[in-house]
């Protein structure tokens, strides 16, 4: 064993060592997003700027592909660190595993090379096979896709097989099942059709039924395995817990799908079920947060690591904010007709992407690290502390002022551009040139800023902290039954 | 084991809420599946909410509608697209490749379609009856020319252009194609109180050119 506190990946099982492989690529990922979606920011304050060069359009696929993909990244890595531990035996398939792993982060270097240097293509066939084709989020031509299947399909494999191979605990069942979902997805999203209303039908099963559905899910499981780690909550209660989250999830946001399709050319019963479903999302969403709270409280915040608890404890309140309370207000027709596509839809998915996905993904980081410097103090008194506090506050406060921001903007689209001047080119225009349009986007941009110092500070503090610590953390004892309530 | 305590509760239990977990899930998914049947039959082209590729062969307005309570597509008269009159396959040749134009070129990357996309631009799901074409006669035109270089012709005060895609001239017809057709969807009105340009007939000078501004936009429905 290495001396405490040096990064040394003799201290990480195999999974462990494939899954910081993917932390490591999940991250610098995240930078590009941060780097994109400032550019893109700056073109709504000066629309001259890299005008012809970088695009709106390109900026802003690849700061959400770049999303996709690192929040893909965490997750694959989240499990991968998990599962030795989970199955208790080792993974059945490392080498295989690492080769899949170079494979796609080359096929992602490529696909965000094409996407900057290639940008567009003819109106062919050939263009959505090679270039990008142009379906917000799924952007990765279908070469790329026919890739990603493979390489998710793998991983799955490798999941499964360790799974069986060992035990299959509560968490892992659910794992698995929905590792299934979240793949077979994708699929829906893959072809080509002339008719539009058919094509935002079947991408919308990809991308509301992953984030509101199968995303959702997993995060529940990853939530019980770091709720078991840094405080030792009882295995049972976290599993009892998870069985709720998938029964409210799936029970309301599968049929919540429906949100959607209120105006693309889709039948008028979605309204009612739509709107009734989606409108039950936010009840599981209470409920982590109330499972949270309630084994934080029981074991009185005492965490082996401190920040990756303060990102747990973040995640079930962005979760609840961003999609809950965020999604709801726009979720009834009678109100999407007006915010329908506006910068109200911008400010729930940055809040609710930030509180469910990124707050999770990053509490996995912090988990890594510690045992990857040989499982070093992180709870009270952490040498260095600032960093990781300044970081989460940075992401936090940046976070919020560009969802205020854009929730100013929502609200005078709507007014402005929707209600009143019924979103034709002339009222799309008055609705941007608005003063409290503008100022709402200056806002944005300088949330953003601090957003990108936070992100700065975050790598660092992951490059860090834990260095040269001298403690060892304590060990969490399984708590016993009666303990419980 | 030592769980008696907690078993007792069947409401608490884990093997409840696994068994929960479980019903409900297969429950909603056998429930999407029988509706995606419907929806899909639905949105067909060719059905009643999703027109017919052919359409382009005639005048597409947006109307209020008393019964519904919000504004639908009316296919009017014959008014084939750039003049000519095409077959239903040539149709769907046109707007798929139209279609294919638009995703080439990441329109969805600045623009929202049918409300979805990107919040840059101008939602396009009613462009082809944007009254800001000037007038129906040169409409075809001037979006054709717009498409292919759009780069000096701004049409807004804060600077915001769209620049040049690449767009041939083949492409920006079959681009005009698929505008056209996808302003025939039934979206259940929306977009809300949008005033198409006008597009009747006889009355050979019809200026609504200029700038319409925003606040004119009189309450055609509530
Ligand atoms: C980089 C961003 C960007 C991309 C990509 C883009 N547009 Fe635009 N588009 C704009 C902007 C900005 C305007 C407003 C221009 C103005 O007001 O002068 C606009 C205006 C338009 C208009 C007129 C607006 C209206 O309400 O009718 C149409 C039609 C249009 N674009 C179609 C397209 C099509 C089709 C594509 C894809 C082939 C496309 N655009 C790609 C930025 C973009
Ligand atoms: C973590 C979970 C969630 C994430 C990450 C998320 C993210 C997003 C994103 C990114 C969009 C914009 C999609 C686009 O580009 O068009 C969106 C749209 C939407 N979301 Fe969510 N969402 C979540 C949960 C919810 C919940 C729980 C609700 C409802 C209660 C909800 C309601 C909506 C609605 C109604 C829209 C459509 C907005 C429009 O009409 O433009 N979301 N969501
Ligand atoms: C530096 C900070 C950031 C800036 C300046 C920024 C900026 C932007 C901009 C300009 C857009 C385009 C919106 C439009 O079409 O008008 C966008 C879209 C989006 N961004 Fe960000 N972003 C930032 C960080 C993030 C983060 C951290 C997330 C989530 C993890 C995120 C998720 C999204 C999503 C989901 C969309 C699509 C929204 C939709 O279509 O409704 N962004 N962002
Ligand atoms: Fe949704």
């Amino acid at each position: 064993m290495a001396a405490l506190g040096v990064l040394d990946s003799a201290n990480l099982n195999g999974g462990q060592k494939l899954a910081v492989k993917y932390f490591a690529v999940s991250v610098a990922l995240f930078g590009a997003q941060v780097l994109f979606g400032l550019l893109a920011g700056l073109q709504y304050l000066n629309p001259e700027f890299l005008f012809g060069i970088l695009d709106f359009s390109v900026n802003r696929m690849v700061h959400v592909n770049a999303m996709v993909v690192w929040l893909l990244f965490g997750f694959i890595g989240s499990v991968y660190w998990l599962l030795e531990d989970e199955s208790g035996v080792p993974v059945v398939g490392l080498g295989f595993g690492n080769l899949i792993f170079w494979i796609f982060t080359l096929a992602v270097v490529v696909v965000v090379l094409v996407y900057l240097l290639v940008q567009v293509g003819p109106g062919e066939k050939s263009s959505i096979w090679l270039i990008n084709e142009g379906r917000e989020y799924i952007e990765a031509p279908r070469w790329a896709d026919i890739g990603i299947v493979v390489c998710v399909l793998g991983f799955f494999y490798n999941v499964a097989a360790t799974f069986m191979k060992g035990k299959i605990t509560g968490i892992g069942g659910v794992l698995l099942f929905d590792l299934i979902a979240l793949a077979g997805l994708y699929l829906a999203g893959m072809w080509f059709t002339p008719n539009i209303s058919m094509d935002q039908h079947w991408w919308w099963w990809v991308i509301h039924l992953w984030v509101e559905a199968t995303w959702e899910v997993l995060v529940g499981c990853l939530m019980a395995y770091g709720l078991i780690k840094t405080m030792g909550v009882r295995r049972k209660i976290v599993e009892t817990w998870l069985y709720i989250e998938v029964a409210l999830m799936f029970g309301s946001g599968i049929l919540g799908l429906g949100h959607h399709y209120f105006w693309i050319g889709t039948p008028e019963y979605w309204f009612t079920i739509g709107g009734f479903f989606s409108a039950l999302e936010p009840i599981p969403l209470v409920a982590m947060v109330v499972h949270a709270l309630f084994d934080a409280g029981h074991h009185k915040l005492k965490s082996n690591n401190n920040p990756a608890l303060g990102w747990i404890i973040g995640q079930a309140f962005g979760n609840f904010f961003g999609a809950g309370v965020w999604g709801f207000m726009h979720t009834l027709p009678q109100i999407n007709l007006y915010t329908h596509g506006t910068q109200w839809t911008a400010s729930h998915g940055h809040l609710a992407f930030f509180g469910a996905y990124v707050t999770m993904v990053i509490a996995f980081f912090y988990i890594a690290v510690q045992k990857w410097r040989g499982n070093v103090w992180m709870s009270g008194n952490l040498v260095g502390a600032w960093k990781w506090k300044w970081a989460m506050f940075l992401l936090w406060a940046g976070m919020i002022t560009m969802t205020m921001a854009l929730l100013i903007a929502g609200y005078e689209q709507s007014q402005i551009e929707r209600a009143i001047g019924g979103s034709d080119w002339m009222a799309y225009f008055a609705a941007q040139a608005h003063r409290w349009f503008t100022q709402a986007m200056v806002w944005r941009q300088v949330g953003g800023w601090m957003f990108a110092l936070g992100f700065v500070l975050l790598v660092w503090d992951l490059m860090t902290i834990g260095k040269r610590e001298t403690r060892s953390t304590y060990v969490i004892e399984p708590e016993m039954a009666k303990a419980a309530v | 084991m030592a769980e008696t305590q907690t078993q007792a509760l069947w409401w608490a239990s884990e093997s409840f809420w696994r068994k929960m977990a479980i019903w409900v899930t297969a429950g909603s998914f056998v429930v999407l599946i029988f509706l995606t049947f419907d929806t899909v039959k639905q949105i067909t082209a060719g059905g009643k909410r999703v027109p017919a590729y052919s359409v382009i062969n005639h005048r597409v307005d947006y109307v209020f509608d008393e019964e519904r309570n919000f504004q639908v597509p009316v296919i009017g008269p014959e008014e084939p697209l750039f003049g000519k009159k095409l077959t239903e396959d040539e149709a769907e040749a046109l707007v798929s490749k139209g279609k294919l134009t638009t995703q080439a070129k990441n329109c969805m990357g600045c623009h929202t379609l049918l409300g979805n996309g990107s919040y840059y631009a101008p939602d396009l799901t009613k462009s082809w009856l944007d009254p800001s074409w000037g007038s129906k006669e040169v409409r075809e035109q001037s979006m054709v020319e717009f498409l292919m270089d759009p780069t000096d012709k701004l049409h807004n005060a804060i600077g915001r252009r769209m620049p040049n895609l690449g767009i041939t001239e083949a492409e920006a017809r079959a681009t005009v194609a698929f505008l056209k057709w996808m302003s025939a969807i039934d979206t259940n009105g929306f977009p809300t109180n949008f005033q198409p340009i006008d597009q009747a007939d006889a009355a050979p000078e019809v200026a609504v050119e200029a700038a319409p501004a925003v606040e004119v936009a009189a309450p055609v429905q509530q």
